[in-house]
C-alpha cells in the first residue's frame, strides 16, 4: 500500500473518554500499515504525555502497582513512537502549548513537541487525510 | 460523487444527535455517494437487535456499508448471532484504509 | 495542498466557562489567522452559540472573580467578520424555540436535509 501522511485531532483528557483508546487505536493501525501520523492534541489531549503519569497500585483487586501493571497513557505514546521509529514511519506529536499552559502539564515524553493551531494547520494541509477526534 | 466514512461513537439510547447522524449517512448515499458507517465504543449498541436497531438495517437496506468494530462490540459482549442483518464485523484498520482511500472521514 | 474546510460543532457550553472561550471557535479563528480556509456548521446545542445576548458574568470563587467571561455570540460574529461561512442548521434552532431574530447576523442557515450539500461542497469535514 502506498505511504500516506495522517493528521489526528485528539482532545480528550488521559482516563475521561474512550475517544482516548480509539484515538490510539487509529494511530497504531496507521503505523502498521506503513503511513505517517501526526497527531494534534488540543485541549485535555495535551496532558496525554505528560512524563510525570505514575502507576499505582489497585486495594480493590488486591493488586501490588506491579502486578496491576497499569499502563498510563504515556507509556502508550511511548510505544508507539518506538513502533513507527521500528517500522520506518514518523510519527509526529504536537501539544498544543497554551493547552498544555493551563494544564500545567509541559513535562512530555521524549519525542512529544509543543506546537499551536498554525502546526495543525500545516500538518493537515501536508497530509493526506486528517480525522478529528472532537470531545463531547 | 464523493465517498464518506461516517464513524458513530454514539448510540442513540444516551443520544439525540445519533438519529441525525444515521439520517445524514442515508441522504449522502441516496445522492449518489459511496457511504460506511463505522460504529465504535458505544455506537455499536444498536448493532444488537433491539427496538433501535431497525435504524441501521435500513441504512444498509438502503445502500450504506454499516460495520461495526469487533474489539467494542466485544467488549460489551455483542456476540455475532445478535447482531441486526446488514451490519458486518470490522477491524478498525478499515477507518485507516478508508483514510488512505481519501474518504471524507467524520468522526461523530 | 490546500483544501476547504467545514467545521462542525454541535457539542455546546463543555466547557466555556472554563475556558472562556469555546475551544473549536478559539482554534478555528487561530486557524483562520494562519491562513485556513475554512467554514463554521453549527447544528445540535451549539446552535446557541448564535444567540445574541448570552451572558456568562459574575463566576467567582472566594476573592477570584472572572473578569474575561466568554462571548461567544460576539467570536462567531467575529469569525463571520474574517470572512468564514458561518452556517447553522435551521431544524435545531426551531426544535430549541428560536426564532432567526434570536441569532446574530452574518449567520447562513441550512436545513438539516441539506447538510450532506454542504460536506460536498468542502473537501474535508473536522467535526469538533
Amino acid at each position: 500500500m502506498e505511504k500516506k501522511k495522517f493528521t489526528l485531532v485528539l482532545m480528550d483528557a488521559p482516563f475521561e473518554n474512550a475517544r482516548t483508546v480509539s484515538g490510539l487505536r487509529l494511530v497504531d493501525a496507521a503505523l502498521r500499515k506503513g503511513h505517517d501520523v501526526t497527531v494534534f492534541a488540543y485541549e485535555g489531549a495535551a496532558a496525554l504525555t505528560f512524563a510525570r503519569q505514575t502507576p499505582h497500585a489497585n486495594a480493590v483487586h488486591g493488586r501490588d502497582a506491579a502486578q496491576e501493571d497499569h499502563p498510563l497513557p504515556r507509556e502508550w505514546v511511548a510505544a508507539l513512537f518506538a513502533a513507527a521509529r521500528a517500522g520506518g514511519q514518523t510519527l509526529d506529536w504536537i501539544n498544543c502549548g497554551l493547552c498544555v499552559d493551563e494544564r500545567g502539564v509541559g513535562e512530555f515524553i521524549e519525542g512529544a513537541r509543543r506546537g499551536s493551531p498554525a502546526d495543525l494547520w500545516k500538518a493537515a494541509e501536508a497530509s493526506d487525510n486528517t480525522l478529528v477526534l472532537g470531545a463531547k | 460523487m464523493a465517498k464518506y466514512i461516517l464513524i458513530e461513537s454514539r448510540d442513540p439510547f444516551e443520544s439525540n444527535e445519533v438519529p441525525h447522524q444515521y439520517e445524514l449517512a442515508a441522504s449522502l448515499a441516496r445522492e449518489g455517494n459511496t457511504v460506511t458507517l463505522f460504529l465504535v465504543q458505544n455506537g455499536v449498541m444498536p448493532a444488537r437487535r433491539s427496538s433501535r436497531s431497525d435504524a441501521l438495517a435500513r441504512l444498509a437496506k438502503g445502500g450504506v456499508e454499516v460495520l461495526a468494530d469487533e474489539l467494542s462490540l466485544r467488549e460489551r459482549g455483542i456476540g455475532g448471532d445478535r447482531l441486526v442483518a446488514g451490519v458486518a464485523v470490522a477491524t478498525i484498520d478499515v477507518v485507516i484504509d478508508q483514510l488512505a482511500d481519501g474518504r471524507k472521514a467524520i468522526w461523530h | 495542498m490546500t483544501r476547504k474546510v467545514l467545521c462542525v460543532i454541535d457539542t455546546a457550553y463543555r466547557c466555556t466557562l472554563e475556558e472562556q472561550d469555546e475551544p473549536a471557535i478559539w482554534i478555528t479563528h487561530a486557524m483562520r489567522g494562519a491562513g485556513a480556509d475554512l467554514a463554521v456548521l453549527l447544528r445540535g446545542n451549539a446552535v446557541s452559540y448564535a444567540v445574541k445576548g448570552q451572558d456568562a458574568r459574575g463566576l467567582a470563587f472566594g476573592a477570584r472573580t472572572q473578569t474575561q467571561p466568554p462571548q461567544l455570540d460576539a467570536d462567531v460574529e467575529k469569525l463571520a467578520g474574517k470572512g468564514v461561512e458561518v452556517y447553522v442548521v435551521e431544524d435545531d434552532v426551531a426544535e430549541r424555540g428560536l426564532e432567526r431574530s434570536d441569532l446574530i447576523a452574518g449567520i447562513k442557515p441550512v436545513s438539516r436535509a441539506g447538510v450532506g450539500r454542504l460536506y460536498g461542497a468542502h473537501d474535508q469535514i473536522w467535526h469538533w
